[in-house]
């Protein structure tokens, strides 16, 4: 029998607005899948786009940050920083060839916990139907144990 | 070239510069990068269609330590990057002596005269043959006809290709990278104290040079490079394996221009495209 695929999904959120919205999802009893795996960070300017990376070298299928709506960063304009990075990194991972259609952004406030499950759900579909992230599963099956240490061959 | 070494030498002398970063030409007819400390040794100091180097590339490792100005030789290209090294607080104009030369375009294959065919990339679609700025102005200029952008019409063709075709190609590149990092070092923007390849707490990007690691840190270059390079080519003229690096960090080069209106290296005063931001950025591509 064909094990159903689950997407892994890492979601890097701010700790001012989607964590709290997210937060707010929770106590308010609403139902969302259960594959994103929150992170959390101060701010989304805090996000390196080389935590992107990572997080597609580890396994994720798609990966979703979110954080306040411009103009109401803690930090004032963290977000709006991030938003032009994101422009160029987008286009940059087009140029390559690496899927982009996997990344997603949203803006979800404390308040809108509502949203965040719409969104989360929406990513989770999205990517289920993608199916697993190839590309880099492909790469990453590369660097396993090298055959000379499995056989046994002692290295000087 | 007699008028190069005299502006240097009234330079050294009249102390108008500590010492001179330039280029001489070695017992083998090479044209290497040399520190002109001396008026004597500004006899020795040389340009020519040889003079492939960026010499921008020193400036970074001064930074503000400098008792006195240095002088500096550069292209039009080269100055880009000293604009790129102000603009980027890395080194005060006020520190600097710069000595602009009119450049008609330097070699790709340093063991060859210059031609057509021998023609570096970035002189194909160079629009300033004179630096827009210097202390002193040395060398005729010299007109030359350029071949063709063949650079662009290869992005063009990427840019048709499906998302597939264009991770084949690049993987068929980044295989070649064995990660010495030469384009690390030779690139005058690339002037942290402790590149993020270097960091192992966590490791951020795999130091080994499978894809994988390959594919991380020269996505993580191209992409510490956007709207920051200024197109001197010396990345990839210092890969010894000849990967395209050149296309990538052109490519971003554009993506800022058509985004955001930004050319880098180009303004002493202007915001760098990192650094600021606008609130009307576009955001189509967030819910």
């Amino acid at each position: 029998m064909e094990e159903k695929f689950e997407p892994k999904i890492a979601a890097f959120v701010c700790n001012w607005c989607t964590y709290t919205g997210a937060d707010l999802a929770g106590t308010s009893r609403l139902k969302q899948e259960a594959n994103a795996r929150l992170i959390r960070v101060p701010c989304t300017g805090r996000i390196d786009p080389v935590f992107i990376i990572k997080a597609f070298e580890n396994g994720a299928d798609g990966v979703l940050i979110s954080g306040c709506h411009p103009g109401d960063c803690h930090y004032n304009a963290g977000n709006f920083h991030a938003r032009r990075r994101w422009i160029l990194f987008k286009n940059l991972l087009d140029f390559i060839g690496i899927d982009s259609s996997r990344l997603y952004f949203s803006w979800v406030s404390a308040s809108e916990g509502k949203k965040w499950v719409d969104i989360v759900d929406g990513v989770i579909d999205a990517v289920r139907i993608k199916g697993p992230f190839k590309q880099y599963k492909k790469m990453n099956k590369e660097i396993e144990i090298p055959v000379a240490v499995e056989e046994g061959v002692s290295v000087k | 070239m007699n008028e190069l070494k005299q502006i240097c030498k009234d330079a050294l002398t009249e102390k108008k510069a500590r010492f001179i970063i330039g280029y001489k030409e070695d017992k083998n007819k090479r044209v290497k990068p040399f520190i002109a400390k001396t008026p004597e040794d500004a006899e020795k100091l040389t340009f020519s269609h040889h003079a492939v180097n960026n010499l921008a590339v020193y400036l970074s490792r001064f930074k503000n330590n400098i008792d006195g100005k240095i002088g500096i030789v550069v292209k039009s290209c080269d100055l880009k990057a000293v604009t790129a090294l102000i603009q980027e607080n890395q080194i005060k104009r006020d520190d600097l002596f710069i000595i602009g030369v009119n450049c008609s375009g330097v070699v790709l294959d340093v063991a060859k005269e210059f031609n057509k065919d021998n023609t570096q990339i970035k002189c194909k679609y160079c629009q300033a043959k004179t630096p827009p700025y210097y202390d002193a102005l040395a060398e005729e200029s010299k007109e030359f006809e350029m071949p063709d952008d063949d650079q662009a019409e290869l992005m063009a063709k990427i840019d048709k290709m499906t998302a597939e075709e264009r991770l084949e190609f690049w993987n068929a590149e980044f295989e070649k990278c064995i990660k010495c990092y030469a384009c690390r070092q030779v690139c005058p923007m690339c002037y942290c104290e402790k590149c993020i390849v270097e960091k192992s707490e966590p490791q951020w990007i795999d130091s080994s040079s499978t894809s994988r690691g390959n594919f991380s840190w020269n996505i993580i270059r191209a992409f510490h490079q956007a709207g920051r390079c200024i197109g001197c080519h010396e990345c990839e003229r210092a890969c010894p394996m000849g990967i395209p690096l050149t296309l990538l960090t052109r490519k971003m080069g554009m993506v800022a221009f058509s985004e955001f209106g930004y050319r880098h290296g180009t303004s002493l005063t202007e915001p760098t495209l990192i650094g600021t931001y606008s609130t009307s950025d576009k955001e189509d591509f967030i819910k």
